[in-house]
């Protein structure tokens, strides 16, 4: 079963399907009798709702439906909660905002919903929203972080005074003083993270439906997690039994965290559907995604890195102010939290001292984005190591080497949240040393000197903590005419499961992955699952797979020893079939199938049927990482950059599918260099408005902007998964933005330049050496 | 994106399309959509009546009347970028065509909805006035000196149509542009040409309409080569600031993409 098991190099047998035009967006589902919503938004960042006049829009031709934030409290539907809660600076529990689906008295970003219009066509629907007059008192608003701890600024939640949610510390603050009392050399940085969007192809979409009959809501709805999606609805908004609601989220096209948790219209489209008798649609426009969809990162950090004479890490101190935007989602605190202990990198540094706040704005409020929390931390230690290398004159790379965990030292506890169960971070240091030439460079810098560019080269040793939320359930089971169908609770939205999760079942049952059914992504066929993100899926979804694979195998073995009249312990499995060595007769699984299935002939002990249901629980989280090496080349004359050389030197524990690993890989590459050299999300500082509203000012990477992007996997298996896989979904990621930035800051720092904020803009750039020119002649 | 409701008409030559102007509420012409629908998408206009003059015939055509090239309001991006006689005749122009936007906007984007247009970011305008055109319309014909008046506005009269747009032919002329990174329109963008008569520099992006620079003209006239605008200080007090980039950045674009558009005029590309 080389061809196709675990290891096989499989084209994704979703690409058939999606490259041929016959993928199935929930846009696309036909449905009679379908009626259009659109959503009315408050045009102000903070305002005071007087009032609402929907007569004219109630009216208007084809309108059918007009609900307001006063319907919805007249409904007394519940709101959104967070999924963590701590403290603030009182250590009081933090202040917990309403997250209604519409609002009647205030809003609180550009964007935030008020009203619903929902007609017999989506043009009148736009025509209808335009007559919903809301009568505004408009109030001071602030859309970053400094304005929001500001003295007097104005306030966001009249019950949160300077606007901070939460304030914790963490780490320990003794020992990190006192090892910086010993340092040699202390760096300094401060850096923003800037705020970004998810930017998924295709925008946030859903159907509803309601039967009277049964007294029972259908959500048809691109979402990450279908089983999360119907429990946030049901129970925290509807207050209903999950039972009376099914999600089904059928091919989406990218969610990268943007999906996976519920936003405001996903209700309000069931609620639609349930006030007016028909089918209810909302397609997101993507001007109204920049608006309304949960943005993602957005925070400010200082952060000191403690050495000794000889560049030996002594101590780390970080003060991370998060953005929260105006709400708090499911999962916007977490963003601050769940991956602090990536500050330790793959460092032998023990010693930290965390500060974390997290304050309100009138802004979009933050969700996870890939990678969730680990960009950043990675991006804080990655680069004030660049910029301790830089002040101390010791190469960046020799700097890392000379901290990094032995091989020979794991397991290895950081002394700080986490303890890495394996890695081999010295065998990928030199491999990516050795990929990108890291000697050869300084003569490939002269060569660019020769034409007038600046070429810098960057690092960055990213390690990240994957799959935290550590159960979940599979199933494989047999027909009567001995076909296959694998059900799990994750989703597929880019991951490639659809080939990787029946490669793992093809190595353990010799079965081929064609002939395979799989069902994912409905709240009514497949069991109780948490759905896809933070790396998860092939760690536990695949996991729970083995599981029922191996159960699949032993009822075979026992209904096999049956059929062929021998012992259980004279049966053989392997590739498919059950053989006795005694007496050399086999069945196949097939055979088995069909045999299990008949009453007649099957033990009363052994009951009928052959399927099995797995809920796995993984032993704990694990550690992917990832040595990145970047090299740049600027135009100084335009701050022009492009990116000549990207290598990745990597550990996702064992490879399942070296093209869907290289895949995942290179598009979260794309997707940091976005971050580091393009996207940002930016707000009017004074009227809090969004400024960058379209991809004419939110700029994307395109293809020409990435370079060939070389990767090699080191596959030390993960110890507490039977597959030993760790999580491939996020980790490039989280290693790009550092990476690059570090590349752009070596590039410059001939010239005098200490550090750039992402997005390294052509601009920001230009800015930056004219800076440093003016400074030298002064 | 749905834009508010509006009559579509299609008029079979350029005095019906006039007459169909005169007797609508609040018409515009339609020509390639490129900027109109994304307008309208977004209700940022909201026309009672779209005229199409797209399929009018005989507005799409490239030409040659003697030393001056004759491209009809029509005519397609992509068709110009592709054109022999553009690309013999102007070849600076047809590599500007071929810069514009993306392949899709090349194939639907005409020439005359571009210059009526007069976006501060657009590419054209940088060439017609760099080059010295001059404008033909259904009513007379304006020389390109007089014709970009402001931001997002021309010397066009209400109902007035481009009909073609003549070129004479340059001794020389190069375009260099630096790309908004996000939306592809030129931060910057240099037209530099050696006419007959004199030399002329029109720069694009930077400012809130297409204009010319004197003081470049003069340095490119009394030695046409990148290093006679080595001197040239270009005033950032009323260029364009914003979120891509500061005047100050814009006014070094300017100063750069001119040196690159001399050099790309002197080898010919
Ligand atoms: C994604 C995108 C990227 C782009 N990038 C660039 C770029 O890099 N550089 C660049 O220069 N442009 C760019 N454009 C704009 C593009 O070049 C358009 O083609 C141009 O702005 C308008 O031409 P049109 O034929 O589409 O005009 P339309 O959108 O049909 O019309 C524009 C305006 O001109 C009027 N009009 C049209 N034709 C005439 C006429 N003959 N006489 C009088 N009035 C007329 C219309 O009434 C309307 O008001 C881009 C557009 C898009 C959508």
């Amino acid at each position: 079963m080389d061809e196709f098991g675990i290891g096989a190099p499989l084209p994704r047998l979703e690409d058939v399907r999606f490259i041929t035009g016959r993928g199935r967006y929930t846009d696309d589902i036909p449905m009679s009798g379908l009626a259009f919503m659109e959503v009315v938004r408050s045009p102000y960042a903070s305002a005071r709702i007087k009032g609402f006049d929907i007569s004219a829009a109630q009216a208007a031709p084809g309108v059918l439906l007009v609900l307001t934030g006063e319907d919805a409290r007249a409904e007394g539907f519940g709101g959104y909660t967070s999924k963590m809660r701590k403290t603030n600076r009182q250590g009081e529990p933090n202040f917990e905002p309403p997250f209604r689906i519409l609002e009647a008295e205030r809003v609180r970003f550009v964007g935030d919903p008020v009203a619903i219009v929902v007609a017999t066509s989506a043009e009148a629907a736009r025509d209808g929203a335009d007559l919903v007059l809301v009568d505004y008192e408009e109030l001071p608003a602030i859309s970053d972080i400094k304005a929001a701890l500001a003295k007097g600024a104005p306030l966001v939640w009249d019950e949160v005074p300077n606007n901070e949610c939460v304030f914790v510390e963490l780490g320990d603050r003794k020992a990190t003083a006192a090892a910086f009392a010993q340092a040699a050399h202390v760096a300094k940085g401060e850096f923003a993270i800037s705020r970004v969007a998810h930017a998924s192809i295709e925008p946030r979409v859903g159907i509803g439906l309601y039967d009277p009959v049964e007294d029972r809501y259908t959500l048809h709805a691109a979402v990450q997690a279908p089983h999360t999606t119907r429990n946030e609805i049901a129970t925290r908004i509807f207050r209903i039994p999950e039972n009376k609601l099914r999600v089904i989220s059928p091919d989406v096209g990218g969610a990268f965290g943007g999906k996976g948790y519920s936003h405001p219209e996903l209700a309000l489209v069931l609620w639609a559907a349930r006030k007016c008798d028909r089918p209810v649609k909302w397609v997101c426009t993507r001007s109204e995604a920049f608006l309304a969809d949960f943005q993602a990162r957005d925070n400010l950090a200082q952060v000191e890195l403690a050495l000794d004479a000889n560049g030996k890490f002594l101590g780390v101190k970080v003060k991370n102010v998060l953005n929260l935007g105006a709400y708090l989602t499911n999962a916007g605190l977490q963003c601050g939290f769940h991956h602090v202990g990536s500050i330790c990198g793959v460092y032998t540094n023990r010693n930290v001292d965390w500060e974390v706040s997290a304050v309100f704005t009138n802004t979009t409020p933050i969700i996870a984005m890939r990678g969730a929390g680990r960009p950043e931390t990675t991006f804080m230690i990655e680069r004030i190591i660049d910029i301790a290398a830089a002040e101390m004159s010791i190469d960046p790379a020799e700097l890392r080497r000379r901290n990094l965990i032995p091989t020979a030292a794991i397991p290895y506890d950081t002394g700080f949240v986490h303890t890495y169960d394996s890695g081999d971070f010295e065998k990928g240091f030199d491999t990516a040393m050795r990929m990108a030439d890291w000697a050869g460079f300084p003569e490939r810098r002269a060569r660019s000197q020769a034409r007038g560019k600046l070429r810098g080269i960057g690092m960055a040793y990213a390690i990240e903590s994957a799959a935290g939320v550590r159960d979940e359930t599979a199933e494989i089971r047999f027909d009567t005419s001995g076909a296959v169908t694998i059900v799990v609770g994750t989703h597929s939205h880019g991951q490639s499961h659809e080939t990787t999760f029946r490669q793992v079942v093809a190595s353990m049952l010799g079965i081929a992955p064609k002939d395979m059914r799989m069902i994912y992504g409905d709240t009514d066929l497949t069991p109780f699952g948490r759905g896809t993100g933070a790396s998860r899926s092939m760690t536990v979804a695949g996991s729970a797979l083995v599981c029922a694979a191996e159960r699949i195998i032993a009822r075979g073995k026992q209904i096999a020893a049956h059929m062929l009249e021998v012992e259980e312990s004279d049966i053989a499995f392997d590739a498919g079939v059950f053989t006795t060595r005694a007496t050399n007769r086999s069945v196949d699984l097939a055979g088995i199938a069909r045999f299990a299935h008949d009453f007649r002939q099957m033990p009363a002990h052994l009951g009928v049927g052959f399927a099995e249901r797995v809920a796995f629980v993984s032993d704990g989280i694990n550690f992917p990482n990832g040595c990145h090496v970047c090299e740049v080349e600027i135009d100084p004359a335009t701050g022009e950059t492009s990116i000549v050389g990207y290598w990745l030197s990597e550990d996702v524990g064992v490879v399942i599918n070296p093209l869907v690993v290289k895949g995942q890989a290179v598009g979260g590459i794309a997707q940091g260099i976005g971050q580091a050299l393009c996207e940002k999300i930016v707000f009017d500082g004074e009227s809090a408005q969004l400024l960058t509203g379209s991809f004419m000012d939110y700029c994307m990477p395109r293809a020409k902007d990435l370079p060939a992007i070389e990767i090699k996997s080191q596959e030390v298996p993960a110890p507490n998964n039977p597959l030993g896989v760790k999580g491939a979904g996020e980790s490039a990621l989280v290693g790009a933005l550092p990476a690059v930035i570090n590349a752009i800051c070596d590039a410059l720092r001939p010239l005098g330049v200490k550090h750039i904020e992402m997005p390294a803009t052509p601009a920001r750039i230009w800015e930056a050496i004219e800076q440093a020119r003016r400074a030298k002649a002064a | 994106m749905y834009p508010a409701s509006f009559t579509y008409v299609r008029p079979a030559d350029l005095a019906a399309a006039e007459a169909a102007f005169r007797e609508a509420d609040d018409p515009r012409y339609l020509a390639g959509g490129m900027t109109l629908i994304p307008t309208m998408k977004q209700r940022l206009a909201a026309p009672s009546t779209l005229i199409d003059i797209a399929r009018v015939p005989g507005l799409s055509f490239i030409r040659r009347e003697k030393d001056t090239l004759v491209i009809g309001a029509c005519t397609r991006h992509a068709t110009v970028a592709a054109a022999p006689e553009v690309r013999a005749a102007i070849p600076a122009l047809a590599a500007l065509a071929g810069g514009i936007g993306d392949p899709a906007v090349r194939n639907r984007g005409t020439i005359g909805g571009s210059l009526a247009n007069n976006d501060p970011a657009a590419d054209y305008p940088s060439a017609v006035l760099g080059l010295g055109a001059v404008i033909r319309t259904t009513r007379r014909t304006i020389a390109a000196d007089a014709f970009f008046t402001g931001m997002f506005s021309t010397a066009l009269e209400p109902g007035e149509i481009i009909t073609e747009v003549a070129f004479p032919g340059p001794r020389r002329a190069g375009y260099a542009k630096v790309r908004n990174p996000a939306s592809g329109y030129a931060m910057a963008g240099v037209f530099v040409a050696e006419t007959g008569k004199d030399v002329r520099v029109a720069v694009t992006g930077a400012g809130a309409c297409v204009f010319r620079a004197a003081e470049m003209e003069q340095a490119l006239a009394r030695s046409f080569t990148p290093d006679a605008l080595a001197d040239v200080r270009v005033a950032a007090a009323d260029l364009n600031a914003d979120i891509h980039g500061s005047a100050a950045y814009r006014a070094q674009l300017v100063r750069v993409m001119a040196a690159r558009a001399a050099a790309a005029a002197l080898s010919g590309a």
